[in-house]
């Protein structure tokens, strides 16, 4: 799978769909990150400031360890999973084998109403994801 | 794989140490650590078990400059060395750019070495990467343990155990004290970078 290259149209594409799903709605920062933990592209809302490159390390471990729990368990995946804090909380989802959106947000946004977007933006951004080559 | 966003031109190198349990990963990031201070932006995170070992890596991101206008942005893993945990460097070496192989140069761990080198060989296989084709530096770490009376296996001996076929540049080294701590890591970085411009251009 080669999609070590975005380019700059598409990334350009796919940061206006965070905005206008996530930041808009008023989710703390955003981030698209590959399996390996490289960061594709993260947006914040401008006040949170969080050390997205650790962060963006140990969550694509995170979520290669929770898939190994789900094979043994003999699920195929388990998609999507979320942390929740006293004042903020955290949500991944996968976009698909390479890559996982990860949003940080506050107790002001219903987990419900967050997971509807998040997968919304997911569809946008498959749409625009060069396949592999 | 590096990841290269074209529109904030920032390049990210992937770079892990590898090698059997106690052989001085971990020692050789935290030296680092300490001596770049200023290049580093964050604190390195290390996920290990009360005993200090590695549980599931540490991890380092440091800025290395401008190249052709490029912000190059490193970041160093280390893999836990138990046997027991091939599971999880499996999990750290998805998407490797760069390996240095950190051997101990102690005589009672020849075996270890050689084992180490095998699986990481068979954990790049599953990821279709080939050993022979990575960037790849040799370190032959605690060199300095020689002084101490501690038998030390010869160079020449881990050049042929672990070396002799795939000829990657070596250093003897000793993370404890810093000794081409820093050579190694100048020297990965730029097989690296050498092996991500020749797939790009």
């Amino acid at each position: 799978m080669n999609y070590g290259i975005v380019s700059q149209e598409q990334l350009e594409q796919i940061d206006r769909i965070l905005t206008d799903k996530l930041i808009k709605l008023g989710v703390d920062c955003v981030i698209v990150i590959d399996m390996a933990g490289n960061i594709i592209t993260a947006k914040d809302n401008g006040r949170n400031k969080y050390d997205v490159y650790s962060f963006a390390a140990l969550a694509a471990g995170n979520f290669a360890t929770v898939d190994a729990m789900a094979k043994l368990v003999g699920e195929e995946e388990f998609s999507l999973l979320f942390h929740k804090g006293q004042e903020s909380s955290i949500h991944f989802s996968k976009i698909d084998e390479e890559l996982l959106l990860i949003s940080m947000f506050g107790q002001e946004i219903s987990l419900g109403f967050l997971r509807l977007n998040v997968v919304d933006a997911i569809e946008k951004i498959k749409k625009l994801w060069p396949k592999s080559a | 794989m590096s990841f290269i966003n074209l529109k904030e031109k920032v390049v990210q190198v992937k770079i892990v140490y590898y090698g059997p349990g106690r052989c001085g990963k971990t020692t050789n990031l935290e030296y680092i650590n300490r001596t770049y201070r200023n290049q580093i932006v964050s604190e390195m995170v290390s996920l290990k078990t009360h005993g200090d070992r590695t549980l599931f890596f540490d991890f380092l991101p440091f800025n290395m400059g401008k190249i052709k206008g490029y912000d190059i942005k490193i970041q160093l893993y280390t893999v836990p060395g138990q046997v027991k945990y091939n599971a999880t460097r499996k999990l750290v070496l998805r998407g490797v750019d760069g390996i240095v192989f950190v051997a101990d140069a102690m005589a009672k761990q020849r075996e270890k070495n050689i084992r180490s080198l095998n699986q990481l060989h068979e954990n790049l296989l599953s990821y279709k990467e080939s050993i022979f084709r990575i960037p790849l530096v040799m370190q032959y770490n605690k060199i300095d343990l020689k002084e101490h009376g501690i038998p030390i296996l010869p160079t020449e001996v881990l050049q042929k155990d672990l070396n002799s076929r795939l000829n990657a540049p070596y250093f003897e080294a000793s993370a404890v004290t810093g000794y081409n701590v820093a050579a190694t890591l100048k020297k990965i970085i730029a097989s690296t970078i050498i092996s991500i411009q020749k797939k790009l251009f």
